[in-house]
């Protein structure tokens, strides 16, 4: 389909379900009331590391208006965690608290009040142990044991890979450069706070409504913790009010709602509080970096070596995952012919990382990125010239066996420093002002699932009814991000009716066909594609009923204004809903099923299976920074960031992921801190943790570049987490460009800014950043062969695709 | 201790009987069943439950209704004239302004105190009346847009 035919791809359309949105009709997990419900509080440990010795439950009980009180002995003794190589969690703590906000019991009351009221009155008795806070606290004390499992005491993952000899890339080297990064964690913060309702009906079976991006594994994780059969457990997906990443795991909340429910044979909602939000967590690890790259003098990158240490929490989230991500997609996007990784994920006694908006890729993102602005320097090179001319070649392999497709980022660097003024600006302006200048690349959806199976990842049932109305089932959840209206306006684009006429139905996992779930910027491409191919399927049995009722061949058929009629004889045809009543008499029930799974590239090593994706989209960021010399402020002026986004389905939406970016990268790199005191979060409120408001958020210029990959529905690639990353690198580039220190340690508070002038006015190294590494063996790396350079194989061919 | 109160919602008369502590937040929520009006904190940190009383915006979260009696409330249900959207109701939605659309209703209503006060507002005047309600999906840009874009079409209405 040529560009200049599509009716809706393309069009800047209000998203399907911003009517309700904008009218407070959108029904949010908290807003459902159920007749006879209870309202559930959980009673969370003030401990960072405890035993627990007693609970009492008996005060709590007696208290008028409490229906029922659990501890984790009415729950089966099994423990969990998204990732099947880290079950280390339970519900409710039965032996031991390994942060403050683990949960140890949980109470179903009348209202909110008296369930809290009844939580005071639970008597729980601890054994303090020492608390672990930090990386080097937690390797220091191998004594002391957060886990009994992992890569070492308090080491719940290393890894080492090796793609090529790096100490001969190293010697071939005109420049070696070693630097050491600090990337503070930061949170979601999203504007919705959790919440579920759980209802176990008079027939067994159990229903629970969660405000979760991932239906998927909490209805089968569910069956595990609670043992109770799958197929008796319906998941259904509230509209999310705000992801990014913190609503990807199944939460105590969601598993005492459950059992409450049980006990009291009433429906059983939690909420969560703000506090307890922060708590929760699972957001972006702080993580400790040194990098070491080799470079030519006209700025070809030789040979990397990056090591990272992730300061992981009290358990695994996505941990795993997310140790492996801190080293994965530092080759797709620029030459890098040999590469070693090593990573290392820590146990701490603090709430547990996972995966924010970007997963364990904007950290390295930031190291690697300031490192070549320094490297550029020191060569005497531009350095969007720099990055310009080592860019990496489409449809080739990475050193370490991913495959890249489409390459936009040439165009998105000409058009930033096109946009900014840049050849004018960098280095020219006056003290105080600087311009910085950053690239990215992000997934396009995980090559694959977090548990090993056949089975699509993306499931769609479409169904067209005789009004001509055609309903979309998929277990996709919205969080916002309009994934909903995409599917309703590829059925549009395919069978030529109006995104009204589509009707996408929420996840429920006892209707919808299985979706993965809302992270790794996989919903518009991967339940885009099952769409489609099931659009095609229903068109085709349309065209053939058609063209038996006006005699001519099904080729010559078109389908656009909800008609379906002959290509060349326009008034020759029936208006959609018609067509539908001529395939339904002569078909019977028009309902197709759509599947997709992405192509199988994992690389043939263990780790290999995090960092493939169908196609990675790019960005290029430039940004204007004034820096107060006097008060170490740093307030960015205007950005530009052009975004490869292969096709904008949707350019307004487009725009609205990459605007959103921008923004949460400028938290992370100016205010935003999840921080600790004693085991106990400094600033678990939305006034203490600051986050950019209307005032701090500069004017955004958005070019989207399209590149048309051959993976994506229509050519379109990912917009959701890709522009959050080069934001952060640009903005520390530019402050070196605006007062000449270097900030290697994020945020970019006024306070290490005004540090580091004045090292500078002492004379001494203007740079504010880690000063050392922990004391960390890493294991042998496993040597694989660099993949660099080799053509990329089986582009486009992939399971389920006939 | 419950009050019997009668509050002004929408335009309408409403009779409740609740514990004198509760929020017009909760009362509004779960005593009038407008769920319309959202929570971020319940602490007056974030500007989600942002509700007008007698056209100015008021956090929910820190008023009590026993404050509230004889005097207008409005909520985001109340913002649209039968099924007419209010303009800056239309332009969020055109505009891509709501994302996960939780925010959505405590700005749309700061933005209508603020276009009742002043009908054509700087993008700077925007930024400072909005700049108490968080929102952490859109980057607040496509928000400006859209209240300036409902700005104009209702001068354009009045100047017709």
């Amino acid at each position: 389909m040529k560009k200049e035919h599509f009716s809706v791809v393309g069009q800047s359309l209000p998203k399907i379900d911003a009517w309700a949105k904008v009218a407070g009709e959108t029904k949010y997990a908290d807003d459902m009331i159920l007749p006879r419900m209870a309202h559930g509080r959980l009673l969370r440990s003030p401990h960072p590391h405890a035993l627990i010795k007693r609970i009492d439950t008996t005060r709590a009980e007696a208290l008028p208006g409490v229906y029922a009180v659990i501890t984790g002995h009415d729950l089966p003794r099994v423990k969990f965690g998204i990732l099947p190589v880290s079950q280390d969690e339970e519900a409710l703590c039965v032996e031991k608290v390994r942060m403050v906000g683990d949960a140890v019991a949980a109470v179903a009351a009348v209202d909110e009040e008296t369930a809290e009221r009844a939580t005071e009155l639970i008597e729980v008795e601890y054994e303090p142990l020492r608390p672990l806070m930090s990386i080097e606290d937690s390797l220091a004390h191998p004594e002391v044991r957060i886990h009994e499992y992992g890569d070492g005491p308090n080491v719940h993952k290393a890894v080492s890979l090796q793609f090529g000899d790096v100490e001969a890339a190293f010697a071939r080297a005109d420049l070696v450069r070693e630097d050491v990064f600090f990337f503070e964690g930061n949170t979601h913060l999203p504007m919705e706070q959790h919440a579920a309702v759980a209802h176990w009906s008079a027939d067994g079976k159990l229903t629970l409504w969660s405000s979760t991006q991932t239906p998927h594994y909490v209805h089968r994780l569910l069956a595990k913790i609670l043992d109770l059969p799958q197929a008796h457990i319906r998941v259904i997906a509230a509209p999310v009010g705000g992801g990014f990443g913190g609503k990807l795991d199944p939460f105590a909340h969601e598993i005492a709602a459950c059992k409450l429910s049980q006990l009291t044979g009433r429906p059983v909602k939690f909420t969560l509080t703000r506090e307890e939000v922060f708590y929760v967590h699972r957001g972006r690890h702080p993580v400790l970096m040194w990098i070491k790259t080799g470079f030519t003098k006209d700025g070809a990158i030789t040979g990397m070596h990056f090591r990272s240490w992730l300061d992981g929490g009290a358990y695994g989230s996505y941990g795993v995952a997310s140790t492996f991500y801190t080293g994965a997609l530092q080759t797709v996007t620029y030459k890098v012919p040999v590469y070693k990784f090593e990573g290392a994920r820590v146990f701490t006694n603090k709430p547990p990382c996972g995966p924010k908006r970007g997963h364990g890729t904007p950290q390295p993102r930031f190291a690697m990125e300031c490192q070549i602005d320094k490297a550029a320097r020191q060569l005497g090179l531009d350095p969007a010239e720099m990055r310009r001319q080592n860019l990496a070649e489409p449809f080739t392999k990475t050193a370490n066996h991913l495959t890249v497709t489409t390459i936009g980022l040439g165009e998105c660097i000409d058009r930033v420093v096109e946009a900014s003024g840049w050849r004018e600006k960098f280095g020219r302006l006056p003290r105080g002002k600087g311009i910085g200048l950053a690239c990215s690349a992000y997934l396009t959806g995980a090559g694959t699932a977090i548990y090993w199976n056949d089975m699509p990842h993306s499931g769609v049932v479409l169904r067209a009814d005789r009004s001509g109305l055609v309903a979309v089932l998929c277990g996709a959840t919205d969080i916002g991000q309009g994934s909903d209206s995409i599917l309703a306006y590829l059925v549009a684009e395919v069978l030529g009716i109006d995104p009204k006429d589509v009707r996408v139905h929420p996840a429920d996992t006892d209707l919808t066909p299985v979706d993965l779930g809302s992270y790794s910027s996989r919903v518009t491409l991967m339940a885009g594609n099952a769409v489609i191919q099931a659009a095609n399927r229903l068109r085709e049995r349309i065209f053939e009923a058609v063209a038996k009722k006006l005699e001519v061949e099904p080729e010559r058929l078109v389908t656009r204004d909800r008609r379906v009629f002959v290509d060349d004889d326009p008034d020759r045809g029936v208006s959609f809903a018609q067509a539908v009543v001529l395939a339904e008499s002569r078909f019977g029930v028009l309902a197709f099923p759509g599947s997709y799974a992405p192509p199988r590239r994992a690389g043939k090593y263990k780790g290999g299976g995090v960092g493939p994706s169908p196609c990675y989209s790019y960005s290029a960021c430039v940004v204007e920074v004034d820096v107060d010399v006097e008060t170490g402020e740093v307030k960015p002026t205007e950005i530009w960031v052009a975004h490869d986004i292969g096709r904008a389905l949707n350019p307004l939406l487009v725009e609205g992921q990459v605007e959103g970016s921008i923004y949460m990268g400028l938290g992370e790199v100016l205010m935003e801190e999840q921080v600790f005191r004693k085991g106990v979060h400094k600033i678990p409120s939305m006034l203490e943790y600051k986050s950019p408001t209307t005032l701090e958020t500069p004017e955004i210029h958005t070019i989207l570049v399209e590149t048309d990959d051959p993976e994506g529905p229509f050519g379109a690639k990912e917009a959701g987490q890709g522009p959050l990353l080069p934001i952060i690198p640009a903005v520390a580039n530019a402050v070196h460009d605006a007062v000449g220190v270097r900030i290697d340690k994020i945020p970019i508070s006024p306070d290490k800014v005004v540090k580091a002038l004045d090292l500078a006015r002492q004379g001494k190294a203007p740079r504010v950043g880690p000063e050392r590494l922990p004391l960390f063996t890493f294991p042998e790396p496993r040597a694989i062969e660099s993949a660099f350079g080799e053509p990329a194989a089986d582009i486009a061919e992939r399971p389920f695709a006939s | 201790m419950k009050a019997l109160l009668t509050l002004r919602v929408n335009g309408e008369e409403r009779e409740v009987l609740v514990p004198v502590h509760k929020t017009l937040l909760e009362v509004l929520r779960e005593d009038l069943e407008l769920t319309g009006t959202k929570h971020g904190c319940e602490l007056g940190e974030c500007g989600t439950c942002t509700v007008l009383i007698d056209g100015d915006p008021v956090l929910s979260c820190l008023a009590l209704p026993i404050e509230c009696q004889g005097r207008e409330i409005k909520t985001v249900e109340g913002m649209a004239r039968g099924s007419q959207l209010h303009p800056l109701q239309q332009a969020f939605a055109e505009l891509g302004a709501a994302q996960c659309g939780y925010c959505t209703p405590g700005i749309l209503l700061t933005a209508e105190a603020l276009l009742d006060r002043n009908p054509v507002p700087t993008r700077d005047e925007v930024r400072h009346a909005l700049a108490g309600n968080l929102c952490r999906c859109t980057g607040y840009t496509k928000i400006l847009d859209a209240v300036e874009l409902a700005a104009l079409r209702r001068k354009g209405a009045h100047a017709s």
